[in-house]
């Protein structure tokens, strides 16, 4: 379906026809001082060539580096068939447009995708996905409190293990619309505490947890659903897709399994691009599919017994349902679903478990040896996945700058990210370990932290 | 020409009423309603013991294009919901006026039955819609 803009001419001769003297005169009922006239943050426009050489300096930045950051967004290795394929013509208008039947195989793309996230999650239905797993969790909120009818307090659970850019952009979202996000303290061994959801009047609407949580740490998924379940709450899960083929996935956590599943699918086929762009997914119990924001695809057949497929639920998306649709952030990340759809094509499940497993046993590796440095200790005990939190004798800062003089990206700096009651974040270094790190950088690292620990410790 | 019972109450968002013997009434949605509509495939109900005004929301009928509100024609409790819809709302297509019947409720006062349209009168609001 070509996609074809207006030229002047073309818009002249449209207002002609209807009478109206411009295009702003379109918009006249919005009322002036709801219309903003400053656009001062956009910059002026840039010919190709300025353009190229200024993306081409930035994407520079990133070169050169090995990755150990992650907090949600990890350095996987991706197949070139994946952005070979995704870069085709036919893949790159990221919209399923409007008369969606058109594009037969843009929806059975999406009805491939939506089957391999069901799948991965153990739930029954997939959206087409939404902007990013924040932006996700955030609709998952809403999802729910539209969901439980039996309580209308509006009070989401929010563990404050769950990543803080996550619980920002839901907060922005949802704050004006009756949601309260109730924050949980984090517990002395990074994880949720059941004992903490205790408490509170009011029993609430829906309970979030993420896994692995922010600092990589496990929760008790069993436990924490099993109780909210039987506090009529919703159970919200996020999580990183990677990690399903090892963990337990979220439609079978404890009796009942979560009920809504989100989270960000960067880690399939997407690059990390200095934190952008990336698609978020939202998985639903059947039972909720009428509040999952998007549209689902299905498989049917024509008169002539071929295979087609087919829009099966969009009636509540704005273009038909207007400001009572399940969400007025309707699009979905087309392209970047086709490289995740492609990725978990090529890789496969078998693919996906072992490149989780060899993620998990690098990261341990490195874990285990950094632990043997003088003054480092692990922030919180127990178990992690892929990603593991320290306590640094000197601030992380210090050791982070150190080492990228050794080419080395060397985690997340905990101290940006201040969560209370979480003791000795102020020297947290989260660290991210994927299955494209070599035994070799591995040792790269362990001698460059080494060493930046040494010079700093001697200051 | 769709069917319009004369001895119903409608409200011109397409929904019908009737006073039944027992003093309750019961709504649903007319037959024209239901043709605009197209196949209808979920039907959301109100809550038993749910408290409803006249004009408020309560329900939503979905279809295979649309999904509308379906607003309470007069005020009162609802008292029974047909759950034969949930899994078969296709009945709201085949019998809009019998077994296509959305809840009942226990009307707070009956004489608002008679602000609502005869069937004359949602005749002319459906003819007009079909202009």
């Amino acid at each position: 379906m070509p996609f074809i803009p207006h030229t002047e001419s073309d818009v002249a001769e449209m207002l002609a026809e209807i009478g109206v003297a411009d295009i702003d005169a379109l918009f006249d009922e919005i009322p002036a001082d709801l219309v903003s006239d400053q656009l001062n943050s956009v910059p002026e426009g840039r010919s190709e060539l300025e353009m190229l050489q200024f993306m081409a300096a930035r994407a520079e930045q990133d070169q050169g580096y090995t990755c150990f950051l992650g907090a949600g967004s990890y350095d996987h290795h991706i197949p070139a068939a994946v952005w070979d394929l995704t870069a085709r013509g036919e893949f790159m208008t990221a919209y399923t447009p409007y008369q969606a039947e058109a594009s037969q195989g843009t929806l059975q793309l999406i009805y491939e995708y939506q089957s391999m996230m069901t799948a991965l999650t153990a739930m029954d239905v997939s959206n087409a996905s939404v902007y990013d797993g924040a932006s996700g969790l955030a609709e998952a909120v809403l999802m729910a409190v539209r969901a439980n009818k039996k309580n209308k307090s509006g009070r989401v659970l929010v563990a404050q293990t769950v990543h803080p850019n996550y619980i920002q952009t839901t907060q922005n979202i949802v704050h004006n619309q009756n949601v309260d996000l109730a924050m949980l303290p984090v517990s002395g061994d990074g994880v949720m505490a059941i004992a903490e959801m205790e408490a509170g009047d009011v029993p609430p609407v829906a309970v979030v947890i993420q896994q692995p949580n922010f600092f990589g740490r496990l929760e008790e998924v069993d436990a924490l659903t099993d109780w909210a379940h039987s506090h009529g709450a919703l159970v919200i899960a996020v999580v990183n897709p990677m990690t399903l083929a090892v963990l337990k996935p979220p439609g079978e956590w404890g009796e009942q399994g979560a009920d809504i599943v989100c989270g960000d699918g960067q880690p399939f086929g997407v690059p990390m691009a200095s934190g952008g762009p990336s698609f978020g997914f939202i998985c639903s119990r059947k039972t909720l599919m009428r509040q999952l924001p998007g549209r689902v695809i299905g498989r049917t057949q024509d008169l002539e017994s071929r295979v087609g497929y087919t829009l099966t639920l969009q009636a509540r998306e704005q273009h038909i349902r207007r400001g009572k649709a399940t969400s007025n952030i309707c699009t979905n990340q087309g392209l970047l679903v086709t490289a995740g759809t492609i990725y978990m094509s090529l890789m496969g499940y078998q693919g996906i478990r072992e490149t989780a497993v060899a993620s998990h046993q690098k990261a341990t590796e490195l874990r285990d040896a950094l632990l043997q440095c003088s003054g480092v200790e692990a922030l919180f005990p127990g178990p992690s996945f892929h990603e593991f939190a320290l306590k640094l004798p000197v601030p992380a800062k210090t050791v982070i700058d150190a080492m990228i003089e050794d080419g080395i990206l060397a985690g997340l700096n905990l101290a940006d990210f201040p969560i209370p009651g979480v003791e000795g974040a102020e020297h947290g270094l989260l660290v991210a370990v994927t299955e494209k790190r070599t035994d070799a950088e591995l040792r790269h690292y362990v001698q460059a932290f080494t060493r930046a620990l040494a010079a700093s410790t001697e200051d | 020409m769709s069917e319009i019972p004369s001895d119903l109450k409608y409200a011109a968002t397409h929904e019908w009423a009737r006073l039944e013997e027992d003093g309750t009434v019961t709504v649903g949605i007319s037959d024209h309603a239901q043709d605009a509509l197209g196949d209808v495939v979920y039907v959301e109900l109100p809550e038993v013991d749910q408290v409803i005004a006249a004009g408020d929301e309560a329900g939503v009928v979905e279809s295979v294009k649309a999904a509308s509100d379906v607003y309470a024609p007069i005020s009162g409790t609802v008292c029974a919901v047909n759950e034969t819809l949930e899994e078969a709302p296709e009945t709201v297509n085949s019998d809009a006026y019998a077994d296509g019947w959305f809840f009942k409720m226990q009307p707070a006062d009956v004489g608002e039955l008679e602000e609502l349209l005869d069937a004359e009168a949602y005749g002319e609001v459906c003819e007009a819609e079909d202009h």
